[in-house]
């Protein structure tokens, strides 16, 4: 926690620079069929109080029956997170008030959840790479959802999501901005999605934040914090800090005093404020939950659920930098989503690596973003990327040509390889045919001719005018040969 | 262990219970008789003792995750003083 400060990452006030401290809590919803502690679906979208039991519904005498798979799900996002599993942990009441928390209390867990101590290692853009440290794991009950806007006077309360299992993922406060925050955030998203313990939707609410901000002046003690609650996008929680962040540093240099409150981000207006509604809410009584036992389990459930994990992202993208020769920027993108790497993998199996991640970054995730698909939705399949490459390899066309064949391919499909025949894009590597039109563009150039014995660079020139001249076909290689020999260039 | 007439006030005001001025004195009175009397347990030592969770030696129950409630809206608001399309109304809570 007090690594020398990086100047860069310090925000400038009025006055004097400041750095701004950031430790976030995640709720993440369990991807499972029913939930926590009842039999009803999870499922998102249903009609209004449709996926309710009456355990949900908080019916006076229903008991909560913990949901198994859920807690393989917590113990597998532990384990991914590099943390200590607890093999017996407790779950407790936390009382409030709310119109979407029909019980009066959430279920959750608070002096012993099941995950412990871990960390996440995030990239930066940079290539930097941070370490944050993840403090606990537990495992909540999700409330029902309000809506405010259907009525002028009325709140209505739909208890679909009420139940739903949410692991609370609260981490150190080791991050130093914005950026930082946000690639925590994605990391923590990818890891969860490898996982497949939580879908990572944020636009359905699978995934929310709540963000700690505070600033001090670089080698001072923490300040004083503030808690934005439910940001809901990776750029919303970029904006959130760096709005907070600059106002606790207007209020300090301007000699004030900053109170520890949670506040709400509004992204139309570009400002947090104050939700004073919360603050004696902050006393939840929380006490041991009567209905549930404690939740134990031995170390062989842990190793059994270890055995089953899949190749995490950090793993995978050291094995690609290892096994295909790609820069760890490169692995990075390609690890990012899991499907991207299974994809890249399908197209790199028995060829070169590199080239196949030029293509796929470079061609197929460039022409993805731009027509907003995933790479699920890919209309270029691996086999047929795979086939393009082979075609370069073999020096049946040219890298250029490549790229339009890969045009006809994403717009109309086919196989390369027959594609290549049937409109004739076939590199020509008879010399005879090169060399013919090496003869005339010589012939047709004399001063060039004259110029290239002093200033080689024209070579280049030279092989503009081939490749114009047989329509793109000839092979570079070559072409580049004979006018050499042919200008006498060395 | 004792509470003052504040603390009475915020434990209401935290359960919504509605205490009258009149009625906070004995109330007062009332909880501070309670926690004397659970201060006697106080005097048992309890070191290395764990705490008890349940009278037997259980563990915990679980459930597969299989769907199997649900599709019963018109009962889940059935008790609802007010309701619109199975929705629960409540008087507007916003921030």
């Amino acid at each position: 926690m007090n690594a020398p400060v990086d100047p860069k990452k310090l925000i400038k006030g009025g006055l004097h620079d400041w750095e701004v401290i950031v430790g976030m809590e995640i709720h993440a919803q369990v991807s499972s069929r029913a939930k926590l502690f009842s039999g009803a679906s999870t499922e998102f979208g249903a009609e209004p109080n449709d996926h309710v039991s009456l355990v949900d519904a908080a019916m006076p005498g229903m008991l909560p029956v913990i949901n198994a798979e859920c807690v393989a799900q917590a113990v597998r996002t532990g384990l991914g997170l590099k943390a200590k599993i607890n093999l017996r942990s407790v779950f407790d009441r936390k009382n409030y008030f709310y119109p979407d928390l029909p019980q009066g209390y959430q279920i959750s867990q608070y002096k012993d959840p099941i995950v412990g101590e871990g960390e996440v290692l995030v990239d930066m853009a940079d290539g930097s790479s941070i370490t944050v440290g993840i403090e606990r794991l537990h495992l909540e009950q999700d409330a029902g959802k309000s809506l405010h806007d259907q009525d002028p006077t009325r709140s209505f309360v739909d208890l679909n999501r009420s139940g739903v299992a949410l692991m609370e993922i609260v981490s150190r406060p080791d991050l130093r901005s914005s950026e930082e925050a946000k690639a925590y955030v994605t990391k923590l998203r990818t890891i969860l999605r490898y996982l497949g313990t939580c879908d990572g939707d944020m636009e359905k609410g699978s995934l929310r934040a709540d963000v700690n901000v505070s600033v001090r002046r670089p080698g001072e003690p923490l300040g004083t914090r503030c808690e934005i609650k439910n940001v809901n996008s990776i750029r919303f929680i970029g904006q959130a800090i760096e709005t907070e962040a600059r106002r606790q540093i207007a209020i300090l240099e301007d000699g004030g005093t900053i109170d520890q409150e949670t506040r709400l981000f509004d992204p139309t207006k570009g400002e947090t404020r104050s939700m004073r509604s919360k603050e004696e809410a902050h006393d939840y009584r929380y006490f041991p939950d009567p209905d549930l036992l404690p939740l134990e389990f031995d170390q062989a459930y842990v190793d059994a659920l270890a055995q089953g994990l899949p190749e995490l992202p950090d793993a995978k993208k050291a094995r690609f930098v290892a096994d295909y020769g790609l820069s760890p920027y490169d692995a990075g993108v390609l690890v990012a989503e899991r499907a991207s790497a299974d994809y890249y993998e399908a197209v790199a199996k028995g060829r070169d690596g590199k080239a196949a991640a030029n293509w796929v970054i470079n061609e197929l995730f460039g022409r993805l973003n731009k027509e907003g698909l995933s790479i699920e939705a890919s209309p270029v399949s691996a086999a047929q990327l795979g086939a393009i490459i082979d075609l370069i390899g073999e020096g049946v066309i040219s890298g250029k040509i490549a790229k339009d064949l890969f045009e006809i391919v994403w717009t109309e499909g086919g196989d390369p390889r027959a594609l290549v025949e049937s409109r004739g894009m076939k590199q020509v590597t008879d010399t005879g045919a090169i060399e013919k039109a090496v003869d005339e563009i010589i012939a047709a150039n004399p001063d060039k001719v004259a110029q290239a014995k002093e200033k080689p660079t024209l070579l280049g020139w030279f092989v503009g005018q081939t490749m114009k001249a047989t329509g793109g076909k000839a092979n570079p290689a070559a072409v580049n040969a004979l006018l050499k020999a042919k200008l006498g260039i060395a | 262990m004792s509470v003052d007439e504040k603390t009475v006030r915020r434990i209401a005001h935290l359960a919504r219970i509605a205490v009258t001025d009149d009625e906070v004195g004995p109330l007062q009175g009332e909880l501070n008789a309670i926690l004397a009397f659970v201060e006697q347990l106080g005097a048992v030592d309890v070191s290395g003792v764990e705490p008890m969770t349940s009278v037997t030696p259980m563990a915990m129950k679980k459930r597969e995750d299989v769907v199997t409630e649900g599709g019963r809206a018109a009962d889940v608001v059935a008790n609802a003083p007010e309701t619109e399309d199975n929705y629960f109304l409540v008087p507007k809570v916003v921030e």
